[in-house]
């Protein structure tokens, strides 16, 4: 009883018409997409061997692309396909969110379509296709009358295997900006909130398992030529979409975006940026857990409004730079070179989030280590860990050049687990954020950089280019800047790292305004 | 045979890569006649019959049907007038017989309740039951059944020639011995010409007007019982002689004009 007394259950219950509605917009479309051009594909090559081997081969190579790496390759084809047709037809199109998901999904969701599909026509009786031309049918007719109703439930099983597949990866569109029953597992796992990662589970299984029942429904009917059945089971799914479009389509789509990357202190900035915009009366939406990559690209091109990014993370990645420069002065070329892309670097929040080498505090005192420098002479027996893209990160190509590091052994982690890791003694050293309340919390140390190897990482707001003159939106956001110290951040984060009801982001960014307020 | 023939090929040849199935056969079908080929399996006579509707079509030679050159006529528009029951049936499994049988004049474009009074029709003229056959489905009737909703079908849309791919073949003795006479009464009574392949000399004696006989695709004679029994081929007189024989044994066994 006290499990479901819990309040994250009716907060995840107050996004389910969004997400589910979103959810199931986008796995229909690909699937009424991925069917528009399997079908006809498989009829066009059921008798001719070698392009049907060749399509096969194809939606077979797709199929062992993993899903994630699919709908993640489809934003930057998309991004380039966008601005050729802005370039020849003067076209752009978003390629953010519903566009590249749903065209991913719809490649996913071929295979068995196409493979079922030439299955079935293939495996009717050669004496009945004989039959039907012998009583007078033009191919055409032999196709519609005899062909397709004889392979129909075998083609019905494709389909409805392609149902489940696409709904179940659907989850995975959550990165490339398309809101799906996915937001709940990757904020449930970023933040540790783990009644939201069972919520999205459970219900992105329970809609598959009520496609696929009326799928079932509709090929029944077919197959019996029972219009009752096939009916109800066309209602079921037409109530399904219904049900999902109308809560969804009352909402105006004209509010801010505001955007957060896939950890915990963005789910609780991005959630903080919400209140303030809504507090004063204007219309706000987060989009979270976007792609690293994906959320610069995304603001760019207006698809978000505003988010908070690292000012080393920009340096690096956007403007290619490995040089370091004093945080001000990174802060400052940095704003002059966002703003030739039109894009307005509004001020920093006050705290950094950079890398940092972390080790226990009594370790490090008991071996004499205060700095990287010190940490050098001991690497060679130590182990280290970071999360999936330090290592292929500038900044680690720096520390290494800088102190001439060199570990025994190096892991990749998921970030939530690295501290309990190296408080455990599972490894000797991690790449941990300066910004993260777990170093107090398992009293960890982050060793000082003396050659400033790692450039500063100030989080600081940026605003998409339509929105550079939003002088509403600028005053609403003002209060934020500066007020967010180091201390604080920690403490936020540390907060939303629980695992309770008080560590949703969304009572957590209460928490932080009532302490940054004016 | 004053009139032109219903179907007649000419110098007529089909192989299918190194096999020739048909080798430069030439015979006509009278109109009105009543015609069997008889042959071993892989004789070609299946591929011959297959040529008069088109479902084959001849490497060299001509076919006329009804005095048109087949070549000129729609092969689809062709098929829809002739006639064709097909071995054990071809029945569509998942139409009903009323649906199987009404297949080709809804194919036409006749309106459906011309076909509902056709289908009750020719139920009748194959002697089923209408009532508890119409929206059976295939597989909920009898071998003998399904032959007879075959022959129904391909006299649905009143053609003037059926073709019959060894119609009776798979059936048990007595349904094959009933249909073969149903059938042979209708072909009078509606003044058919007829096709039918078989590769039982019995059954084309009993049957046809005419027998043709055919050996690894060629022709080997063409006659009346009678005249086939004159014939200066082995092979046609090997044929015979499995009825005669049947026939003596019959004679022997059953005493003439007992009751049966």
């Amino acid at each position: 009883m006290s499990l479901f007394a819990d309040p994250r259950w009716a907060e995840a219950l107050s996004h389910l018409p969004d997400y589910l509605g979103n959810h199931v917009r986008v796995s229909l479309a690909a699937l009424a997409l991925g069917l528009a051009v399997s079908l006809p594909l498989a009829i066009l090559t059921r008798n001719r061997p070698a392009p049907r081997s060749i399509l096969l081969a194809f939606a077979s190579i797709v199929q062992t692309v993993p899903g994630l790496a699919l709908l993640a390759l489809f934003y930057p084809l998309l991004l380039l396909a966008a601005s050729v047709t802005l370039a020849w037809f003067g076209i752009s199109f978003s390629a953010f969110g519903f566009l590249p998901a749903m065209l991913a999904l719809a490649l996913y969701s071929m295979l068995p379509v196409l493979r079922n599909g030439i299955t079935g026509l293939n495996g009717i009786d050669p004496a009945l296709i004989e039959a039907a031309k012998g009583v007078g049918m033009t191919a055409r007719q032999s196709l519609v009358i005899v062909e397709l109703p004889l392979a129909l439930p075998v083609m019905m099983a494709g389909i409805r295997t392609a149902a489940v597949w696409v709904i179940g990866t659907a989850t995975l569109s959550t990165p490339i900006g398309q809101t799906s029953l996915g937001n709940y597992i990757f904020a449930g796992l970023q933040t540790q909130n783990w009644v939201f990662v069972l919520f999205g589970c459970a219900a992105s299984a329970l809609l598959a398992l009520a496609v696929d029942q009326l799928l079932g429904l509709i090929e029944n009917g077919l197959r019996r030529r029972n219009r009752v059945r096939s009916g109800l089971g066309a209602l079921g799914i037409a109530a399904l979409v219904a049900a999902t479009l109308v809560p969804t389509m009352g909402r105006s789509s004209s509010g801010y975006v505001v955007g957060a990357k896939t950890f915990a202190e963005q789910y609780v900035l991005s959630a903080l940026m919400r209140d303030r915009l809504q507090a004063a009366g204007l219309s706000a939406t987060a989009r979270s857990g976007l792609g690293s990559s994906v959320i610069f690209q995304a603001l760019k091109a207006g698809d978000i409004d505003l988010y908070v990014d690292y000012s080393g993370t920009l340096w690096a990645n956007q403007l290619h730079r490995t040089d370091i420069k004093p945080r001000a002065e990174l802060v400052a070329e940095l704003k002059t070179a966002l703003a030739r892309d039109n894009i307005t670097l509004l001020g920093e929040l006050g705290f950094e989030n950079a890398y940092a080498l972390v080790m226990p505090r009594r370790r490090a005192e008991a071996l004499g280590i205060r700095t990287v420098a010190d940490l050098a002479a001991h690497a060679a027996t130590l182990s280290i860990a970071g999360d999936y893209e330090f290592f292929s990160r500038p900044e680690w190509a720096a520390l290494q050049k800088a102190y001439a590091l060199q570990f025994r052994a190096q892991r990749q982690m998921q970030p939530d687990f690295m501290y309990a890791a190296v408080a455990s003694g599972e490894v000797d050293v991690i790449a941990g954020y300066t910004s993260d309340g777990l170093i107090a919390k398992y009293e960890l140390a982050a060793l000082d950089d003396p050659k400033h190897a790692i450039p500063p990482y100030d989080a600081i707001l940026l605003l998409a280019p339509k929105r550079a003159g939003d002088d509403q939106l600028h005053a609403a956001l003002k209060p934020m800047l500066g007020k967010i110290d180091i201390a604080t951040m920690r403490e936020a984060n540390l907060r939303a790292s629980g695992n309770d009801a008080n560590s949703s982001p969304d009572a957590v960014a209460k928490w932080l305004w009532e302490k940054i307020k004016p | 045979m004053s009139a032109k023939p219903a179907i007649s090929y000419q110098k007529v040849s089909k192989s299918f890569g190194s096999l020739k199935a048909v080798d430069d056969v030439s015979f006509d079908v009278a109109d009105g006649e009543f015609v069997a080929i008889v042959g071993g399996s892989g004789s070609g006579k299946t591929t011959l019959l297959r040529l008069a509707n088109r479902l084959i079509e001849p490497d060299s030679g001509t076919i006329t049907v009804e005095g048109e050159d087949v070549r000129n006529v729609d092969p689809v528009a062709l098929r829809r007038r002739i006639g064709y029951v097909f071995q054990s049936g071809g029945l569509f499994p998942h139409l009903s017989v009323a649906d199987n049988i009404g297949i080709t004049p809804k194919l036409l474009g006749e309106a459906a309740a011309t076909i509902a009074g056709r289908v009750d029709e020719l139920l009748e003229l194959v002697r089923l039951d209408r009532a508890s056959h119409r929206g059976r489905l295939p597989e909920a009737l009898s071998g003998g059944q399904r032959q007879r909703v075959g022959v129904a079908r391909a006299l649905a849309a009143r053609p003037r020639i059926v073709l019959m791919d060894e119609p009776f073949g798979a059936l048990d003795p007595l349904t094959r011995d009933a249909l073969g006479d149903d059938y042979r009464s209708l072909h009078r009574k509606l003044g058919l010409t007829t096709v039918m392949i078989t590769h039982d000399m019995t059954e084309a004696i009993l049957l046809a007007d005419r027998i043709a006989v055919m050996r690894g695709g060629r022709l080997l004679a063409q006659g009346t019982a009678a005249e086939l029994s004159s014939s200066s081929s082995d092979y046609v007189l090997e044929l015979l002689r499995t009825p005669r024989r049947q026939v003596e044994r019959l004679n022997v066994l059953l005493p003439v004009g007992g009751a049966a």
